[in-house]
């Protein structure tokens, strides 16, 4: 870093930096405090937090463009959920199930979807969650079909900790699975092979002409994403007891993919961002009327399509490049 | 045997809707490489133009089906001139949330114009019951679908073939910088196949307004059928999405009659067994061209 002239350097002891970085997660814990009886709706937010950071791996980084992401959260959802009604209810467990399923899945249909590009590459990660919609809606004897999934029953996180009521512990479970998460994902993204997933993004062909395993980084990633996405799905049948046909939907799949655009994709922090924003906005507008709530959200995304490509992380960005331009002049 | 026939015969039917509905998608992919999910938008304002025109104002069924039409068509040449052009040079992700904001903004607007249940149309005399063919007893209304949609599809092949116009769009999909080096203003024949695009799938709405059913959810309920009709025909070609609009009407329409409890799965596996085989889909023009 170059310190700007005109202004002291700021100089830090190490140990503090390392605790203000922390900040936000330690203010994120001391939540309930702050909002009683809040719980489960920020429990959701964490939940689909992670699911939009790993759409953004896709999305953001590796410049896969899906309307299917949804086909992941589902089975980690159904896998968790379908495991606790036969008497397997440790939640750790079910969950890494739920991960291993649903990379197991990414590996399939990503072994067929990365061979197409552009609109077919697009209609397969469609049809790749239509497809699973279509098995969950008519196995009903495994997945309960329309009704959702009855029965679902967890057991006390590590052996301690029981899901209660108020949703303490699924608030604790989920903040502590989306930080780990977080962690891993940051230095994914910044490791040499997240890298060459951006190279992969901006010119395929210049990364394959100096030798990058093109098919099999995308592939990996999907996979990757796959598990991610499955793991958001488990903890979300963890916090609510329940598994509906809602979490293979097409609407989820638009729904975070928005969350992300609105926040910023391949900024790591989109969806920290994205994910609040609208679902503080759906829990206000969407159920006093839900044609202006599509209403709105479609203007929203054409204006941020044209006038903001990068979502508001991307806006924050310009604004204060803007000030230290003035600030350097 | 029968049963067979009345399969197969509805299954045509219902590929001819989807063919009439998506092979403007296929030439506007092919053209402008623009990922348009919003062209499902189109073909529901059709829908609700004719079903409007015949139940409130008791305009006839033909006519309904052409001042639908042509409303859409100027409707989808307007948005091309003040939206959709300035998306062409970019990435496939703005085209995408460009174009899925466009479908929110339709289905909001269409529910607060009509509301949220399904449009029935009140189909004209002529076309209720049934027609006697070769000792086959067979509903009229899809009968005229296929022997109008086929029609138009010998209309379109004509156009598409024979014509100026049509050599044109064949020469600009194949490579547009050399289309236009030689003298075709390829930013007007954008608009024209767009207009014409967006006026068939509004034809393909209203004509198959008994087949899918014209609600608001219309576009997002039905637009990876359209995509399917277009990523297994190819991009830019009108004859492979014909095909794979028939294989795709009669083998869901066989699949949903002997084997109800797999519903659309099959399609599904169809598809991805398909583009496996044959990744541009099965007509590939870049591919198949000398």
């Amino acid at each position: 870093m170059i310190s700007t002239p005109g202004r002291p350097n700021l100089v830090m002891p190490k140990a503090f930096g390392h605790l203000l970085k922390q900040l936000p997660w330690l203010a994120l814990a001391a939540l309930p405090l702050a909002l009683p009886g809040y719980e489960p709706l920020v429990t959701q937010v964490f939940v689909m937090i992670l699911f939009g950071l790993s759409l953004d791996l896709l999305v953001g980084y590796a410049g896969i463009v899906t309307l299917g992401h949804a086909a992941f959260f589902g089975v980690g959802g159904y896998t968790a959920g379908i495991l606790s009604v036969h008497g397997i209810g440790d939640p750790i467990f079910t969950a890494l199930c739920a991960m291993a399923l649903a990379a197991l899945t990414g590996l399939v249909f990503g072994g067929a979807i990365l061979r197409t590009k552009g609109l077919t590459l697009l209609m397969l990660t469609m049809a790749s969650a239509f497809l699973l919609y279509e098995i969950a809606n008519k196995a009903t004897g495994l997945t309960g079909g329309e009704d959702g999934l009855q029965g679902v029953n967890f057991a006390p996180v590590l052996g301690l900790f029981e899901f209660d009521f108020q949703g303490r512990t699924a608030f604790f479970y989920s903040l502590a699975a989306l930080f780990f998460t977080f962690l891993f994902v940051r230095a994914l993204i910044n490791s040499p092979f997240g890298w060459s997933l951006r190279g992969i993004r901006e010119n395929d062909a210049r990364m394959a002409a100096i030798g990058c395993p093109i098919m099999r980084r995308r592939l990996i990633i999907y996979v990757i994403s796959a598990a991610l996405a499955g793991l958001a799905g488990a903890l979300q049948a963890q916090s609510t007891q329940f598994v509906a046909l809602y979490s293979l939907n097409f609407e989820l799949s638009g729904n975070i993919l928005i969350m992300l655009i609105l926040g910023g994709s391949g900024r790591l922090y989109g969806a920290f961002v994205g994910v609040p924003v609208f679902m503080i906005a759906q829990d206000q507008l969407a159920k006093q009327d839900p044609a202006n709530w599509f209403l709105g959200l479609g203007i929203v995304l054409i204006a941020l399509v044209t006038l903001a490509p990068g979502g508001i992380l991307g806006l924050a960005e310009r604004a204060a490049n803007a000030v230290k331009r003035r600030r350097s002049a | 045997m029968t049963t067979l026939i009345t399969i197969l015969f509805f299954g045509i039917a219902y590929g001819m809707i989807l063919y009439l509905i998506s092979v403007g998608l296929s030439v506007t992919m092919g053209l402008m490489g623009f990922v348009n999910l919003a062209h499902g938008v189109f073909a529901m304002l059709g829908g609700y133009a004719t079903v409007t025109l015949m139940n409130r104002f008791a305009v006839p069924f033909l006519a309904s089906l052409a001042i639908g039409c042509i409303v859409v068509s100027a409707i989808g040449f307007v948005l091309e001139r003040v939206f959709y052009r300035r998306f062409y040079g970019r990435s496939e992700l703005d085209q995408v949330l460009f174009s899925f904001g466009l479908i929110l903004v339709a289905v909001a607007l269409v529910r607060i114009a009509w509301g949220p249940l399904a449009q029935p149309i009140q189909l004209p005399n002529y076309l209720k019951g049934q027609v006697a063919i070769f000792g086959l007893a067979l509903p009229a209304y899809r009968l005229a679908l296929v022997g109008f949609g086929a029609a138009i599809i010998a209309g379109l092949w004509f156009v598409f073939d024979r014509t100026l116009f049509g050599a044109r769009i064949r020469a600009a999909v194949d490579n547009r910088a050399m289309a236009q080096s030689i003298g075709i203003n390829t930013s007007r024949l954008f608009a024209a196949a767009f207009g014409l695009g967006t006026g068939l799938a509004a034809l393909g709405g209203g004509l198959g307004a008994d087949v899918l059913a014209i609600a608001p959810a219309y576009p997002l309920q039905y637009i990876v059928y359209f995509l399917i009709v277009v990523a297994v025909g190819g991009l830019g070609n009108i004859k492979g999405p014909f095909v794979a609009a028939l294989a795709i009407g009669i083998s869901d329409t066989a699949c949903r009659y002997f084997v109800p409890e797999a519903g659309s799965i099959f399609i599904f596996v169809f598809v991805f067994v398909v583009l496996i085989w044959r990744p541009n889909g099965i007509m590939d023009r870049r591919r198949v061209a000398p």
